[in-house]
């Protein structure tokens, strides 16, 4: 009785196996095909620097601690005004991906838009020290930053318009 | 001078069909798990990746335990390869195409198969490692229970055609065998699979266990010669098993070799299906399988194939 079972089983079994052989493999061919990523894919973490006031919101809340930020002060002259405009300016934007665990919070985070998630993912290097990648880099991946989803066709207008 | 040219032939058959067979094993089982396989060695969808593999093997190095018993050790691997060269000398391919034409053919290739498990076993012993030493139990406990359901069913197949010479079987055989002997031929090839220590019946080289058995210590050249002493031991099963059971070069329209080659993959590529589909058997139930199934199968075909051939005398 169980030795038909199993003979069954094992028949069952060569069917599953036979009938993937004659599917075709939907593998992507990866180095040779580009994948086709969701909009919302997690590759890499870019930076519109202009956006960026050294605020240190995302160097302070990284729980890896994988975020450099050195700035200093610059004074701009203010008409009608008894002090002068004190503007904080970016002189270094680097991120360790080498510590980096993707968790986003930087982009969360950061209250004024300056942070985005890239698709982009090709970024192996041969040295753990060149995963260190200055501001120039991040620049260079906010052009592979996809565009923000549409809004909702009734959703409300955004405050700003308002 | 005609003896000169077989034995060549032999060997280059020997050569290239178990790679024949090891590509078509790396393509085949990708596509059963829906993956493509190796795609680039080679250009057209990685036929070269054996030969790539082969390299890469010959570039490694070749080391010896410090323990090991050192002659036994670099041995084994040659005893695991040659007697399958050994047996396909005396494969025929055709009517009078054999390298070596033995009136006891059948008797011969099985007491050479055997040896190569020896070569297991001996790696196995030599290696001065635990694992390589449960392995080569393991070997050694699977050999004892297969070869007597494997050579029950053989000497079924002697008895049906009355000859043990294997050009003799392939003559003697009618298409009625097919039914006839169909427990027999289950038994054989089922007992040879456990015999080349193929999966479902790789207990011996169960990698998450005893990491590689006989094996473990083994690289380089070496452990490629214990690889393709498993295709060619493929190989040889599969062109026993045509020889025996399925009627050899016997078919319509094309050549005697070609039905020869067509049935011999045909059932190498049943090897490769059955190893994608099986989850290996432990190592109670791999006993288990031969004594209570396999010899008792081969016991009761023995003894249809005697009262048969009374009743036909």
């Amino acid at each position: 009785m169980s030795g038909r079972r199993a003979g069954l089983g094992l028949a069952k079994g060569l069917a599953v196996t036979l009938r993937t052989m004659m599917k075709r493999s939907v593998t992507r061919q990866y180095p040779d095909v580009s994948p086709d990523l969701a909009p919302r894919s997690r590759g890499v973490i870019a930076l519109f620097e202009e956006n960026c006031t050294v605020c240190m919101l995302c160097a302070r809340e990284c729980p890896d601690w994988c975020i450099y930020i050195d700035s200093h002060k610059e004074t701009l002259p203010a008409e009608g005004s008894a002090r002068p405009r004190a503007r904080n300016t970016l002189d270094r934007f680097a991120i360790d991906y080498a510590l980096c665990m993707y968790c986003g919070i930087c982009v969360e985070v950061c209250p004024f838009d300056a942070l985005f998630w890239s698709p982009e993912f090709e970024y192996a290097a041969y040295d753990i020290a060149e995963l260190t990648h200055e501001r120039e880099r991040l620049r260079e991946w906010m052009w592979t930053v996809p565009p923000p989803p549409a809004h909702e066709p009734n959703a409300d207008p955004p405050k700003e318009l308002r | 001078m005609r003896d000169v040219v077989a034995l060549v032939l032999v060997t280059v058959a020997f050569l290239t069909l178990p790679l024949v067979i090891g590509q078509a094993e790396h393509k085949v089982m990708a596509h059963m798990q829906g993956r493509l396989g190796p795609m680039y060695a080679g250009g057209f969808h990685g036929w070269a990746q054996l030969i790539a593999d082969g390299v890469k093997f010959a570039q490694k190095e070749d080391t010896v335990p410090a323990r090991a018993d050192r002659r036994v050790f670099l041995l084994a691997p040659g005893v695991a390869l040659v007697p399958y060269l050994v047996v396909l000398a005396v494969v025929p391919v055709g009517p009078g195409q054999v390298a070596v034409d033995l009136s006891l053919g059948l008797f011969f290739a099985l007491a050479v198969m055997g040896i190569g498990v020896i070569g297991s076993i001996m790696a196995g012993w030599a290696s001065a490692n635990k694992y390589s030493l449960l392995g080569g139990m393991r070997v050694a406990a699977q050999l004892v229970s297969y070869e007597l359901p494997m050579v029950l069913a053989a000497a079924s197949f002697a008895m049906a055609a009355g000859t043990l010479s294997l050009s003799g079987i392939v003559e003697e055989w009618r298409w009625y065998w097919l039914f006839w002997q169909a427990g027999a031929a289950a038994v054989f090839f089922v007992a040879g699979l456990a015999e080349l220590r193929r999966p479902p019946f790789d207990m011996p080289v169960a990698d998450s266990e005893v990491i590689f058995g006989p094996y473990t210590e083994y690289g380089g050249l070496r452990f490629a010669f214990f690889l393709l002493a498993e295709y060619a031991g493929i190989l040889v099963l599969c062109s026993l098993t045509t020889v025996l059971y399925l009627g050899g070069w016997k078919g319509p329209f094309l050549p005697d070799v070609v039905w020869t080659l067509i049935k011999i993959f045909a059932l190498a590529f049943v090897v490769i299906w059955v190893r994608v589909s099986f989850p290996r058997m432990r190592e109670d139930q791999l006993q288990r399988l031969a004594w209570v199934w396999l010899v008792p199968i081969s016991l009761a075909q023995l003894a249809l194939t005697g009262v048969v051939k009374v009743v036909l005398a």
